[in-house]
């Protein structure tokens, strides 16, 4: 029985290796094609212009993944980090039940859903406070990408919190801090990592998401800037892969742009084993 | 550690313990008041159009009626496939590395390749279902295919969940066991297996959550037929493309502007969100009692 135990862990490690193989075979075709730097540093996407050269550069999908998810961090982390001490330090053990409840059906509402509320809610309403022609925008993405990570920053800083050792708060207490400042001076610095992993968790969400950004951002590959349309790294593949003809350059770039993201998400899921490692010992010790 | 508040404090510091205690229940009012949000405005745009017949019949030109019996069938034939398929990969997989694992390097790569699927963004897993599953494996569109891709999706979920349960199961079953003489399989089938059942359920849980919550790797790989499966033909639902709850959504919101009829596929979905989360505690507090 050995042996086939063994199979189904080696099937795991298989579907890693065939996903990077298939990724790096489909994508790299259009890269050499159209040369590493036009297409990462290329300003502009005009895949199927017909008057002028089709163009394939991606940066404008690089900075509004970067930009989308940076400002979806600024907003999301500093109330899922005081939602995190509330559930873990200071709240009545009812109501953080409940909130915890609230967090973890957050957490499990699909993303098609949120993108429908901030659809028809959202967009509407920064239309009509910026008075924009069209309320579909980096910054509506922001906003939804912003509440879509809050469950994952939560529960994470909320495990990385009740980690820290009683003695650390006992100690500060004992020194005649209040309990307040104890968990902001003493058990917030002591869960660091665990925090900071709880971060780069909802980036590499927040990077990865598809179906909700897709509503809200209006899916024009411009420049990003907060209320103009923009297309994401994600987005860019959902919204073109359907009418991307099968064997044309477009649909080859497309999968490069897969594999840019693929490697964007390695990068990020090794800083997170290494937060989540350190984090680990830090708890312990 | 409640104390009683101090008094001797100097107003700076009180103010600060003041401000921020207002600042705490602030965000978790605020996640609260989100997640009230959405439900209310759910609920209240969706309920209207939710009908038995909504439910339960396909949507019809010639009646010019909607329903979403289609994508409700879909969604439940693609979860049943997806857990058939994954369920014993996934197990087998915690087991060899719970019991087996000998070779600290296979099992180091084994728990890598779980990290990094799990970590996958779903529109990679779109595009790879779609080249491999679709194109390689010419199984089209269809909604084996999606099943196929989830499999790879979900996987990860159930090792981590089988893995986490199977260290909970006492050392002194495994050598009662052992003791009494039974092998190592029988061991594991008879001991080890039955007392981490509970946990294997809550994996099951989650993964059925994440199924029906996913929509990208669907639409790419599973299509968009609305057309109701028929049960009993040989192989309908492997060669037919089919929308499941969540691609059907976002074709009413975003392809036909119909929003009150995807106002309630999400009134649909948000109950099995509900439902979904619900079990989960169950199978989960069944587990601490252990």
């Amino acid at each position: 029985m050995h042996a086939v135990f063994l199979v189904c862990g080696l099937i795991a490690v298989a579907f890693v290796l065939l996903i990077t193989v298939y990724l790096i075979a489909s994508g790299l075709p259009a890269i050499m094609q159209v040369g590493l730097g036009n297409f990462l540093f290329g300003a502009v996407w005009e895949p199927t212009a017909t008057t002028r050269e089709p163009s394939f550069g991606i940066l404008p999908f690089l900075l509004t993944s970067i930009y989308g998810t940076a400002g979806a961090v600024v907003l999301g982390v500093p109330l899922g980090f005081f939602t995190a001490v509330f559930l873990a330090k200071a709240a009545p053990p009812k109501l953080a039940a409940v909130v915890r409840g609230a967090v973890e059906l957050l957490a499990g509402i699909p993303s098609v859903v949120y993108g429908l509320v901030g659809m028809l809610v959202l967009v509407p309403l920064l239309r009509e406070a910026f008075r924009l022609p069209a309320g579909d925008s980096l910054l509506a993405a922001m906003l939804v990408l912003a509440v879509m990570i809050l469950p994952s920053i939560i529960s994470v800083a909320e495990t990385a919190l009740r980690a820290v050792p009683r003695e650390y708060e006992e100690a500060s207490l004992a020194l005649g801090a209040t309990e307040i400042e104890t968990y902001f001076r003493v058990t917030a610095p002591a869960a660091k990592s665990g925090i900071a992993a709880a971060v780069v968790l909802g980036v590499g969400r927040a990077i990865g998401e598809a179906m909700a950004v897709l509503m809200v951002a209006g899916n024009v590959a411009n420049m990003p800037s907060l209320l103009t349309s923009v297309k994401f790294l994600t987005t860019a593949i959902a919204s073109e892969m359907s009418y991307a003809a099968v064997g044309s350059l477009q649909r080859q770039a497309l999968f490069s742009i897969g594999l840019v993201l693929f490697l964007f998400i390695m990068l990020i899921n090794a800083l997170l084993n290494l937060l989540l490692k350190r984090g680990g010992k830090g708890g312990r010790g | 550690m409640r104390t009683s508040p101090q008094k001797g404090l100097p107003l700076r510091r009180r103010a600060y313990g003041g401000a921020m205690r207002v600042l705490l229940y602030l965000s978790a009012a605020a996640t609260l008041g989100l997640l009230a949000f959405l439900i209310g405005y759910i609920l209240y745009r969706g309920l209207p159009g939710l009908s038995w017949e909504f439910l339960t019949s396909a949507e019809s030109m010639l009646k010019e009626t909607d329903g979403i019996l289609p994508a409700i069938q879909n969604t439940v034939f693609v979860v049943l496939v997806t857990l058939a398929i994954v369920l014993p990969l996934g197990v087998g997989a915690a087991v060899y590395l719970t019991e087996y694992a000998r070779s600290r390097r296979i099992a180091g790569a084994v728990e890598f390749a779980a990290e990094t699927l799990a970590g996958i963004p779903s529109i990679v897993y779109a595009l790879v279902g779609m080249l491999v599953f679709c194109q390689f494996l010419s199984l089209q569109k269809t909604l084996l295919a999606g099943a196929l891709t989830l499999v790879i999706m979900t996987l990860p979920t159930i090792i981590r969940t089988t893995q986490e349960s199977l260290k909970t199961v006492p050392q002194g079953y495994r050598e009662g066991a052992l003791g009494l003489g039974a092998g190592k399989w029988r061991m594991i089938r008879t001991v080890v297996l039955p007392s981490s059942a509970d946990g294997i359920v809550t994996g099951c849980i989650l993964a059925v959550g994440r199924i029906v919550g996913e929509s990208a790797v669907l639409m790419f790989t599973a299509g968009m037929g609305t057309t109701l499966q028929q049960f009993f033909t040989a192989g309908g639902f492997t060669k037919s493309s089919g929308a499941t709850l969540t691609v059907a959504l976002y074709v009413y919101a975003k392809e036909r502007a119909e929003f009150g009829l995807a106002f309630s596929v999400a009134v649909v979905l948000l109950a099995a969100t509900l439902l979904i989360n619900l079990s989960a505690k169950l199978a989960a507090r069944k587990l601490k009692k252990r």
